[in-house]
């Protein structure tokens, strides 16, 4: 019977193409405007690594001011000191960890036809890779002896391995950075984790860096974030190392802690080694350490923000109106074929059958009405990456948004259909008839 | 329920109302209606325009419902059925011929046929066969996918015949059947009435001609609600004896 009623339904829609038309058309309005704010709303709040977001914590110690807090009303800071980074990596207590910030450097190859490029790569240690599953296309991370030996190894991006060595396998290969010669251990898969959760300071929704080196080469190097970098107070001298023992926070650290006494250990951890170093007489705030996981750093750091769920909820409502306009069309759409609807009751239909008939050709509206306006909403993401000059990580639409989108549009225009269709089945054949 | 002659009561109406009321108004379409039809009969229902016989057609044919009285048709009491129960018997035992065809205009001839089948659960080859058959008995197999646009007011109102037909009823309610056509094609739907009740079919047939009312068995005269007068019809032609119906 529902494909006798699809066949029904689409020799209806057929029969009044420019009533058709509106229908299609009010409920597309409605669901493009729903899918542009639900496709950027997805892409902002969706789960960028859902296979161990629980597992990876993103790690804040309270050394702000003892005059006030970094954040009202107690928040501590969302990254920490080069001192606490390489203290924690010391200690490596947890399974893996990382400390990594991102640095703006120059780009030079031995080729003549390569002009120098500034790029930004991310210092980092080896356990970046594993801890946030990034997949590599070639070779692979650099070792623990090459962190500890601060040497010069990098790891490219896919796309800068296609631009300098038109995608071949480069490792071996010599780049040079800030006038220093790298050797190539890995290359990338193409990668871009959206939200870019292991650094919500530079760029949220942004490509990931261009090349990873070796977190300590900072000192050697004298290489400066180009991230987010705030102090409390200024350091003790101006010298590069006087930055790097002050209480400047420029640096993110995250802890991968699989199991819940894995986290409390590791809180405990935390605790006990900010007791040590207010001996030592930093730390003058209380006890504040933190551990997020991803999801939870994620609305920690409001990366959906206020407007864009309002805005989510400002499309639903123009749905509605466009809903609430083809209630009206498709009771016009069914009154005009009351004979029919007369008819069908004489020779036996019942109420059900004619309402089950009338909701499949709700639904074909709905479909048809969802496909365009999945139509008219991706043209609305284009409009929104232009109008905002954003990155497309959060201006796309994935399968999902369309799927949802094409749900949104049955459920909703099915919701339109009951009202029409209750009230033209329960009339009296008879009535339908005398209009005959 | 048998008369004393033992034949079976199709159709049996026992002081039936209807009233339809407005804020205002109040209008009696059915007072204390009172009519037998007997199984096999042919009888033509007369009446002036607003006599209420398409009313008297829409309760009989359980299209409407009515205010107070019994209903029994086909030996099953319909009086206080539900809409449900209704749709079910329209669809199993009942047949509707319109003055208007009431063909959909989308839907070819084999389509139009289908349409009371479809609520049936026959089985596709079922209903193929039924829709063929009573092409065939309308004289129009041919025209299976023709659409109704492409068909003669005649042509019409044979599918029309051929869609009450396929469902095989015990009764056929026929409205003005000839009301939108010309003589000759008016002749031939009313052979195929003939022959249709011929067969066994119950045919209870409202309509205003006194000439069509002549080929019945027997006509029933309503004005003001009311069955006026039953007359018999003396010869007609090799048909069954009248029934016999009271007012």
């Amino acid at each position: 019977m529902f494909l006798y009623n699809l066949r029904l339904a689409l020799l209806s829609l057929k029969r009044d193409p420019v009533l058709t038309l509106l229908m299609v058309g009010a409920v597309a309005v409605g669901i493009g405007m729903s899918t542009t704010t639900l496709a950027v709303y997805h892409s902002m709040s969706g789960n960028p690594i859902p296979q161990k977001s629980g597992q990876l914590f993103a790690v804040q110690l309270d050394n702000w001011s003892p005059s006030q807090p970094y954040n009202d009303p107690d928040d501590p800071p969302t990254q920490v000191t080069y001192r606490d980074a390489q203290n924690l990596m010391h200690a490596g207590k947890a399974k893996h960890q990382n400390a990594s910030f991102t640095s703006a450097m120059v780009l030079q190859t031995d080729k003549p036809d390569v002009k120098p490029d500034l790029i930004v790569a991310r210092a980092t240690f080896d356990d970046f890779f594993p801890m946030f599953d990034v997949p590599f296309e070639y070779g692979g991370p650099w070792n623990k002896d090459a962190d500890q030996n601060a040497e010069q190894v990098v790891v490219l991006d896919h796309e800068y391995n296609q631009k300098l060595f038109g995608g071949a396998n480069s490792v071996g290969k010599e780049i040079i950075l800030n006038n220093r010669r790298f050797r190539v251990v890995g290359v990338l898969k193409p990668w871009a984790p959206s939200p870019k959760y292991y650094d919500l300071e530079n760029d949220q929704f942004g490509d990931p860096e261009d090349m990873f080196i070796p977190f300590n080469l900072v000192s050697g190097m004298q290489l400066h974030s180009n991230g987010n970098n705030s102090c409390w107070g200024p350091p003790a001298d101006n010298s590069f190392q006087g930055y790097l023992n002050s209480e400047c926070v420029w640096i993110q650290f995250w802890a991968e802690l699989p199991t819940k006494a894995e986290q409390d250990d590791y809180h405990q951890f935390l605790d006990n080694y900010v007791q040590d170093q207010k001996k030592l007489g930093r730390f003058p705030r209380p006890l504040n350490n933190r551990l997020n996981d991803v999801t939870d750093w994620l609305a920690y750091n409001h990366v959906v923000s206020k407007d864009s769920e309002a805005l989510v909820g400002l499309s639903f409502m123009f749905l509605a109106v466009c809903m609430l306009n083809t209630i009206g069309l498709i009771l016009a759409k069914f009154l005009r074929r009351s004979g029919e609807i007369g008819l069908r009751r004489a020779v036996g239909a019942s109420k059900a059958a004619l309402f089950r008939q009338y909701l499949v050709e709700t639904g074909v509206i709905g479909i048809s009405g969802g496909l365009l306006g999945i139509l008219l909403g991706w043209a609305g993401l284009i409009g929104v990456r232009h109008l905002i000059n954003s990155s497309d990580h959060y201006t796309h639409l994935d399968w999902t948004m369309v799927g949802v989108s094409l749900l949104l549009a049955l459920l909703s225009s099915m919701l339109a259909g009951i009202y029409p269709a209750w009230r033209v089945v329960r009339i009296p054949p008879a009535i339908y008839l005398k209009v005959q | 329920m048998n008369d004393s002659n033992g034949s079976k009561n199709m159709l049996s109406m026992q002081n039936i109302s209807k009233i339809y009321r407005t804020d205002v108004v109040q209008t009696h379409a059915l007072r204390e209606f009172s009519l037998e039809v007997k199984e096999g009969e042919f009888v033509a229902v007369m009446g002036p325009s607003g006599s209420g016989k398409t009313t008297f057609l829409n309760i009989a044919g359980l299209l409407e419902s009515f205010d107070t009285g019994i209903y029994m048709l086909d030996g099953e009491d319909v009086s206080h059925l539900s809409d449900d129960g209704r749709s079910r018997i329209r669809n199993e035992r009942i047949g509707f011929i319109f003055q208007s065809f009431n063909l959909i205009p989308d839907l070819n001839v084999f389509d139009n046929v289908d349409v009371p089948l479809r609520y049936r659960g026959l089985k596709s080859a079922d209903r193929a066969k039924r829709i063929q058959d009573a092409l065939e008995t309308v004289g129009l197999a041919s025209r299976m996918k023709h659409l109704p646009s492409q068909l003669s007011g005649g042509q019409q109102q044979r599918v029309a015949i051929a869609r009450a037909l396929a469902g095989e009823p015990r009764i056929l309610f026929a409205d003005e059947p000839t009301g939108n056509l010309d003589s000759l094609m008016a002749r031939q739907v009313l052979d195929m009435l003939e022959s249709i009740n011929a067969s066994g079919t119950t045919i209870v047939m409202v309509t205003h001609d006194p000439e069509l009312a002549r080929r019945a068995h027997r006509s029933v005269h309503v004005l003001d609600g009311q069955v006026m007068d039953l007359k018999a019809v003396p010869d007609t032609g090799g048909k069954r004896d009248n029934g016999k119906a009271q007012a």
